[in-house]
């Protein structure tokens, strides 16, 4: 009994030793090859190249940055880029997933056929064929700088990208800020107001139409009454392309467009998966009540779906986020784009592979943790 | 005695036109309230806007036939273009005259997947003649043992893309199963490599690890023994497919009852026939619709590897655009490409659902 006992403890101890044995030697093994294989080929190590000067341009940023910068800026000019596309990508792509989630259980036979084709077609299509598809469509439907459309006066959309005027803050600007800081400050107080109302007496207040009063006309009341404090850099044609003003590249709305497409393809599953998990007696007792169908879906329906949509939709959130990473393939600047021109300049892969790697597993890991945090929200509360 | 009055009913008048047949279905299903119609009517307007013009270019005035030029003043669709850049397409620069070979294996994997999908075969008969496939189609497409041999730089096109799938999905499963039973062996060791793998690898793109494979692995390996960026690239797919096989064979895992363990301890089985013989199919059963959404994830994802400078099927797509002879003609290229994708990807996915809908018991 004792034997028996003795083998069933050693078993595990020995295959552990084992395992984590056989991962140290090889890790050990594979430091030595990479020292030796460095020194062999004359490639720096450590993270000291960041502080060197990159000489290497970037042609679309949201920081300010020159050629004369460091590999360190340039890699944050990178980080930046990743961020903002990832970040607006991620807001367009939920407003389209709930849209086509919607639309894919609509009595509307039509609509629901339309939105079933979109999802099949998106999701069973590599996404870099996508993107690669917006881009030269992009490029081909666009005509060259000087026959640029002009929708708008001030507005040029070219093969070179959408350029606008660039707003500029004078003096004054200070009061229009303040006046959207109190229009929100009064949204807030109206909303919590028209709920306690609500719950008292049964009838809230048009809080919505209320809000968007105050946000919109505050700050517009203060715009003119301080004498428009906004000054527009307007882009103009020198040469072959247009100086000054603001610029979205195609690279930029060929990659948000595919990623867009792609990403609202699998939110619109998570939606409608989550819709058809609600009870149908939800749906009998909102309409009992004499709720109109907009509002049973906005209020009865769509809340409930959070619940079952939430975790399967972080998933698609931090996969949007890695798959902003496919930017190098129709060169927008992203962090990934940024490091695989450093390494071809110095060679210096694993220090950047390593800083990818941190990168993307900081940002996954906000993500889920923000996205558990409404999870816990939505949860449903047992009594 | 007046005779009996009988009660003759007339017979019932037809309901109304516009509570059966077509009307009946159009106003149920397109008009039913003035919102209804108001999208409907929005539905089609866009459906006009679309599809005459894509049909015109597609079909109307696309050219199907002819050389270099035919195409130039045509106002659609230059078929021509993928008529004449096929082979290229398919099976990359692999040498015209030995392209019989992966045609040849294009056709065995037609007929595995025929005799897979029909459900006719015994699982025992699919097992055996997997394998046998993989081996000779390495063998067509590779060479030796009698047959001219054809180096890994000239594997391409579309023969690629499935080909790293297909490995990679080979051995992906099993190394995942692997990494979903250290996770859950309740060594804490080996579950911490386990953990710490399946959650880095995860939560990086597979970019990254492409990159990894192409750059970094040769500064890794001893310089007396470097392999070729193609297998370098595999192995990357593989660690990075086992990753997310691994989390979907956990998910099986968890969901198989602690009563089936017990009962199989009870007769005497060892900790790994208990895993093998009772567990692990369940497990493998209970998931394979979403252990086949990965295998879809996969094959798209070989897409990837023209950033690391291999030539795949989009990749072939993409390089035969830039031919000075046939320029201009990106677009057809990409929707010939999409075509072929989204034909595998969908029949694969519809294939995951017909056996969710026959259900876990039968599909033995």
């Amino acid at each position: 009994m004792q034997a028996f006992r003795l083998k069933e403890q050693l078993v595990p101890i020995l295959t552990q030793t084992l395992v984590v044995g056989a991962i140290l030697y090889v890790a050990l093994l594979l430091f030595q090859n990479t020292q030796a294989n460095l020194e062999a080929r004359n490639i720096a190590s450590g993270f000291g190249f960041l502080s060197v000067e990159s000489g290497m341009p970037i042609n679309d940023s949201l920081l300010a940055y020159a050629p004369a910068d460091t590999y360190g800026r340039a890699f944050l000019v990178g980080i930046v880029n990743t961020l903002f596309v990832s970040a607006l990508s991620i807001v367009l792509a939920t407003a389209l997933g709930v849209l086509v989630g919607v639309a894919r259980v609509s009595a509307n036979w039509l609509v629901a056929r339309l939105a079933a084709v979109y999802v099949e077609l998106f999701r069973n299509i590599p996404l870099l064929l996508t993107l690669f598809f917006c881009y030269s469509t992009l490029l081909a439907f666009l005509p060259a700088p000087r026959q640029s459309l002009s929708p708008l006066a001030g507005v040029f959309i070219n093969n070179r990208g959408v350029f606008a005027p660039r707003p500029h803050w004078l003096d004054g600007m200070g009061w229009v800020v303040l006046a959207l800081g109190l229009a929100a400050i009064g949204a807030v107080l109206l909303a919590r107001r028209s709920k306690r109302l609500r719950d008292e007496t049964g009838r809230g207040l048009p809080a919505g139409w209320i809000s968007l009063g105050l946000i919109a006309g505050l700050p517009t009341l203060a715009y003119f009454l301080a004498g428009r404090p906004i000054d527009f850099d307007v882009p103009t044609l020198h040469g072959f392309n247009f100086k000054g003003g603001m610029v979205l590249r195609p690279e930029f709305t060929a990659l948000l467009t595919g990623l867009v497409l792609y990403t609202a393809a699998f939110i619109g599953e998570n939606v409608r998966s989550g819709i058809q998990s609600v009870d149908k007696g939800q749906l009998d007792a909102a309409k009992a009540l004499g709720l109109r169908p907009g509002s049973i879906m906005r209020k009865v329906i769509l809340p409930q779906t959070l619940r079952v949509c939430i975790p399967a939709t972080t998933n698609d959130y931090t996969s949007l986020v890695k798959n902003s990473s496919l930017a190098v393939a129709i060169g927008y600047p992203d962090m990934v784009s940024i490091g695989g021109t450093i390494i071809g300049q110095n060679d210096q892969a694993i220090e950047v592979i390593g800083l990818w790697m941190a990168v993307y597993l900081t940002i996954n890991l906000v993500l889920s943790l923000g996205m558990n945090w409404c999870n816990a929200k939505v949860r449903l509360v047992e009594r | 005695m007046s005779e009996i009055k009988t009660f003759v009913p007339t017979p019932d008048s037809p309901p109304p036109l516009t509570s059966t047949g077509v009307l009946r279905w159009l106003r149920d299903n397109l008009f039913s309230s003035w919102f209804n119609s108001l999208l409907t009517l929005l539905a089609l307007a866009l459906l006009v806007r679309v599809v005459p013009p894509l049909v015109s270019w597609a079909l109307v005035h696309a050219v199907w036939t002819g050389g270099p030029g035919v195409c130039d003043d045509a106002s659609g669709a230059c078929w021509a273009f993928i008529a004449a850049k096929a082979r290229v397409m398919l099976i990359g620069t692999y040498p015209p005259e030995l392209a019989w070979r992966p045609l040849a294996a294009g056709a065995l994997l037609a007929g595995v997947v025929a005799a897979t999908v029909s459900g006719r075969c015994k699982k025992r008969v699919l097992t055996g003649l997997w394998p046998v496939f993989f081996a000779a189609a390495l063998w067509l497409v590779g060479g030796g043992a009698g047959l001219e041999t054809v180096d890994q730089s000239r594997w391409g096109g579309l023969m690629l893309s499935l080909g790293l799938a297909a490995v990679g999905i080979l051995v992906s499963v099993p190394l995942g199963i692997l990494l979903a039973l250290g996770r859950r062996s309740g060594m804490g060791g080996v579950s911490a490599v386990c953990i710490g793998f399946i959650e880095l690898v995860r939560g990086v793109p597979l970019i990254t690890i492409l990159f990894m494979a192409s750059v970094m692995m040769p500064l890794f390996l001893p310089p007396n023994f470097q392999i070729n960026n193609l297998l370098r690239v595999q192995v990357g797919i593989i660690l990075f497919s086992s990753a997310y096989i691994a989390e979907v064979v956990r998910g099986g895992l968890q969901a198989i009852p602690k009563g089936q363990i017990d009962a199989a301890k009870a007769l005497g089985l060892s900790p790994w026939m208990v895993t093998v013989f009772v567990v692990l199919p369940q497990a493998v059963r209970h998931v394979l619709p979403a252990l086949i959404g990965r295998c879809i994830a996969l094959f798209k994802d070989t897409s990837l590897v023209i950033i690391v400078g291999l030539l795949d099927f989009l990749g072939m797509a993409k390089a035969a655009s830039q031919d000075q002879l046939w320029l201009g003609h990106e677009v057809e290229g990409y929707v010939f490409c999409a075509a072929v994708y989204w034909v595998i990807c969908f029949g694969m996915s519809r294939y995951g659902r017909s056996l969710e809908k026959r259900g876990p018991q039968t599909n033995r």
